[in-house]
């Protein structure tokens, strides 16, 4: 044989294995050590083969339930039952709340399983462990409650309503709300109603009690009050809604606010309290839908302060990319732009402009929207042409764009705009 | 008296009798449930009671290592006295020689390498009756590990032929996959890069069911096991919920044909000649990677590199570590293949080929014992 020179060769491998090294850093590896390190956890005792297995089952499961393959989770879950007699009890203890979870799961979508295996899987998960008998009633309940088996799903909340009587509410109000939606033609309904209405102030004291704890309660808020309006208690509703919005305790909730203004709207309150409550809302989400509304509003008062902040709101609006083909804020603006250049509020307009006339030529105004906005919306493109060009002057890419287009019914509208933006444009020509 | 005492000493008796079997398949077999291990105490007659102390011993949470049991086989060797095993030699199927034409049919490498590690084998005197041979008294009484050491072997053959450094066997590939286009008619050369898909495509899909079979594995068996009385009931309770729960859920898996348990084989891959699917090299010759050099061949590689540069002499029980990103790739990929198929880590694997290189190039680790010596002595 001939002669071998020694000659280690390091190839470069890819990103670098993870823990397969402690003090990578200096180059010396201890494989040893890292073993050493992963027995703290279990008490320097090194991990049983049960416990790696059933861990990789757990992880089979989870992964066949995320891609909806429901007869393989089944099968995986028929080797993780073994973990109820697993001889490390932290895990045996912890094993029937996450087989519950799992198992209801697969037991919702299996094409093969019905209601009575449901039920019975339930009811053997039940028995073991106090505390989540009725964790596992209650959801069993709303299962039942899907299925519109309602009598069952009562029979079921009936028995337990001795025991937590604040968690049940929810589900009263569930069953409420299915009632409505789907007995709405039902002769059955006036009875149901009759039971609705028994239910209901029986459960309105504590409802009370349950919304004036700080917290989001949304779906119970708006039941609560739309019962309070059916009753006719217009006061108890707004009191209601005042607090659930502005009392400090409760946590920042976009909604509590739109909840409040769809209520005094439909009360027909005062504008100057419509704005108030609108206000609030625009420093939350500024690019809510109500927005448009609130700038509606704005523009309709009377004082120059509303105003100003008319187009605070438009321009805020249209930052957000969700609302760039909103053909309705564009249309606004448009027409607010003139109107506030017409009233002499150049400065206005430049001091919103200010912030914004980095990016939005290229977010909003550039050739590629051009042609994509002409091609989808016609009507759009115009109303952003005229902003264009009142914004970026009428040598901008866009304005220019539109205003070479020839089409046949938009043809005056195009001229309107060039004359709207000769005459109004921001851009002074000598800059 | 435990259970893997009790594997380990089986084996004693299987190596005595120089049966063809190795460790590592003997540790397969128990994993596959050909051997009673797991739940042994289920075939027990119905008037052994198990109870207290016995639930330790028989209610068993993993499965025997090869490292594991290997000690063990060596403790009760030495705790029985027993004398020097009868000799292993070139017939019996423990010698290197024949575990390595086994361990390359079953991989899939073409039978002309077996001459070059029969070679290999002669020249670092592993094949040696007395180096073969188990004898506990010897002061320093270890056996050898037959199956890694054949691995070994081959493993070494490979780096001889083509180096591994993610360069000359792709290129010797080249070469390879240039003739045999060429000659259609004559006997192919053996193309590394198309053994490299093969055989990975095939080691994938094993390993994938391997996992999937070890995930749905059911340790507990009908008769549970408890430690007194008062843990009888509960312990009974919980198996009943579990056969219920269980019985549940398997009416919702759909009726899969039954798999048929495998009867135990030696072999883990089986190769045919013919089968366009998985292409056979074992009758490919190695003429792309060896030249003529007077009378005899060569290998067209004449470079090397050894696995280990330096072997730890401290009492830290390894000789080496094996830090994968040290390695090429080809190299990973062959020490995983086999310690894969061996059911070793691969750190003993490559220990393993360590110390077949340790022999081989005694000159090499020669000098550099030389270098150390002649700087300050220093107490290990």
């Amino acid at each position: 044989m001939s002669d071998f020179s020694e000659e280690l060769i390091r190839s470069k491998t890819e990103d670098d294995k993870e823990e397969s090294c402690v003090f990578s850093g200096t180059g010396m590896s201890f494989p040893w050590l890292q073993k050493h390190i992963g027995t703290v956890e279990t008490g320097g005792k090194k991990e049983k083969d049960f416990a790696q297995t059933t861990s990789a089952c757990l992880g089979f499961i989870q992964e066949a339930l995320l891609k909806h393959q429901w007869q393989q989770a089944a099968d995986y879950m028929h080797s993780y039952f073994q973990i109820l007699e697993d001889s490390d009890s932290h895990k045996r203890q912890a094993a029937p709340e996450i087989i519950w979870k799992l198992g209801s799961e697969i037991l919702f979508y299996h094409p093969k399983s019905s209601v009575e295996t449901f039920n019975t899987f339930a009811d053997r998960m039940k028995n073991i462990g106090v505390m989540n008998y009725l964790k596992i009633s209650l959801q069993h309940a709303l299962y039942l409650l899907h299925h519109g088996m309602l009598e069952d799903a009562n029979r079921n909340l009936s028995f337990h309503c001795t025991y937590i009587p604040h968690l049940l509410y929810p589900f009263i109000l569930q069953l409420l709300d299915y009632r409505e939606v789907v007995h709405e033609d039902d002769y059955a309904y006036n009875t149901a109603s009759q039971n609705m209405f028994d239910h209901s102030w029986k459960t309105s004291v504590n409802l009370r009690a349950l919304i004036q704890t700080p917290g989001v309660w949304d779906p119970f808020v708006k039941s609560y009050v739309e019962m309070l309006e059916f009753y006719g208690d217009q006061d108890g509703a707004r009191e209601v809604l005042t607090n659930y919005a502005y009392d400090e305790k409760f946590p920042s909730n976009p909604n509590a606010h739109i909840y409040l203004y769809n209520f005094l709207k439909r009360e027909k309150a005062p504008r100057e309290k419509l704005i108030s409550v609108l206000k609030i809302l625009y420093q939350i989400v500024p690019s809510h839908k109500l927005m448009l509304e609130f700038h509606r509003l704005l523009r309709k008062s009377e004082k120059e302060d509303h105003h100003k902040l008319g187009l605070e709101v438009l321009f805020g609006v249209l930052d957000f990319a969700g609302c760039t083909k909103n053909i309705t804020a564009w249309k606004y603006l448009a027409k607010y732009l003139r109107q506030t250049l017409m009233g002499n509020h150049l400065a206005w307009v430049q001091e919103e402009w200010k912030t914004r006339k980095n990016w939005w030529p290229s977010f909003h105004f550039s050739s590629f929207w051009a042609k994509s906005d002409w091609k989808e919306d016609k009507a759009l493109a115009c109303e952003k042409a005229l902003v264009a060009g009142i914004l970026l002057g009428k040598g901008c890419r866009y304005f220019r764009f539109i205003s070479k287009q020839d089409d046949q019914v938009l043809r005056k509208k195009i001229k309107q705009i060039k004359k709207s933006v000769k005459k109004h444009s921001v851009v002074n020509p000598g800059l | 008296m435990t259970m893997p005492r009790t594997l380990a000493f089986c084996y004693l008796s299987l190596l005595w009798q120089r049966e063809t079997i190795t460790l590592s398949d003997l540790l397969r077999f128990v994993e596959e449930g050909h051997i009673p291990y797991i739940n042994a105490f289920q075939h027990f007659p119905e008037e052994m009671k198990l109870y207290g102390r016995d639930k330790g011993i028989f209610a068993i949470e993993s499965w025997p290592t090869y490292e594991d049991i290997y000690k063990k086989v060596i403790e009760i060797a030495k705790f029985l006295d027993l004398p020097r095993f009868p000799d292993i030699t070139e017939d019996s199927y423990l010698h290197p020689n024949i575990l390595c034409m086994k361990y390359l049919m079953e991989v899939n490498l073409p039978d002309e390498m077996n001459d070059l590690t029969c070679q290999v084998v002669k020249m670092t005197g592993i094949g040696e009756v007395d180096f073969l041979t188990f004898d506990p008294i010897a002061k320093m009484a270890k056996t050898v590990k037959y199956d890694v050491q054949a691995v070994a072997v081959i493993v070494v053959v490979l780096k001889l032929l083509f180096l591994l450094d993610d360069n000359l066997e792709w290129t010797l590939s080249n070469i390879a996959e240039k003739y045999n286009e060429k000659n259609k008619e004559d006997k192919p050369w053996f193309d590394f890069r198309k053994w490299y898909q093969v055989m990975k495509k095939s080691i994938d899909e094993k390993k994938q069911k391997w996992e999937e079979a070890r995930a749905k594995y059911l340790w507990k068996s009908e008769k549970p096991l408890y430690h007194s009385s008062i843990d009888r009931a509960v312990v009974y309770k919980r198996r009943e919920m579990v056969v219920s729960l269980q019985k549940q859920f398997s009416a919702l898996v759909d009726s899969a044909p039954t798999v048929e348990k495998k009867s135990p084989s030696s072999f883990q891959f089986n190769w045919t000649e013919g089968d366009s699917a998985r292409t056979c090299f074992h009758g490919h010759g190695l003429q792309g990677i060896l030249k003529k050099k007077g009378q005899s061949l060569t290998t067209k590689n004449s470079l090397y590199w050894l696995s280990t540069q330096k072997f730890c002499r401290s009492y830290c029980k390894h000789v080496t570590t094996y830090e994968e990103s040290n390695f090429s790739l080809s190299y990973q990929f062959i020490i995983n293949l086999f310690s894969f198929l061996l059911r070793i880590k691969t750190s003993s694997l490559h220990e393993e080929v360590s110390l077949i290189e340790k022999i081989l190039f005694k000159r090499k680790y020669g000098k550099t014992k030389k270098k150390s010596r002649s700087r300050k002595g220093r107490k290990y």
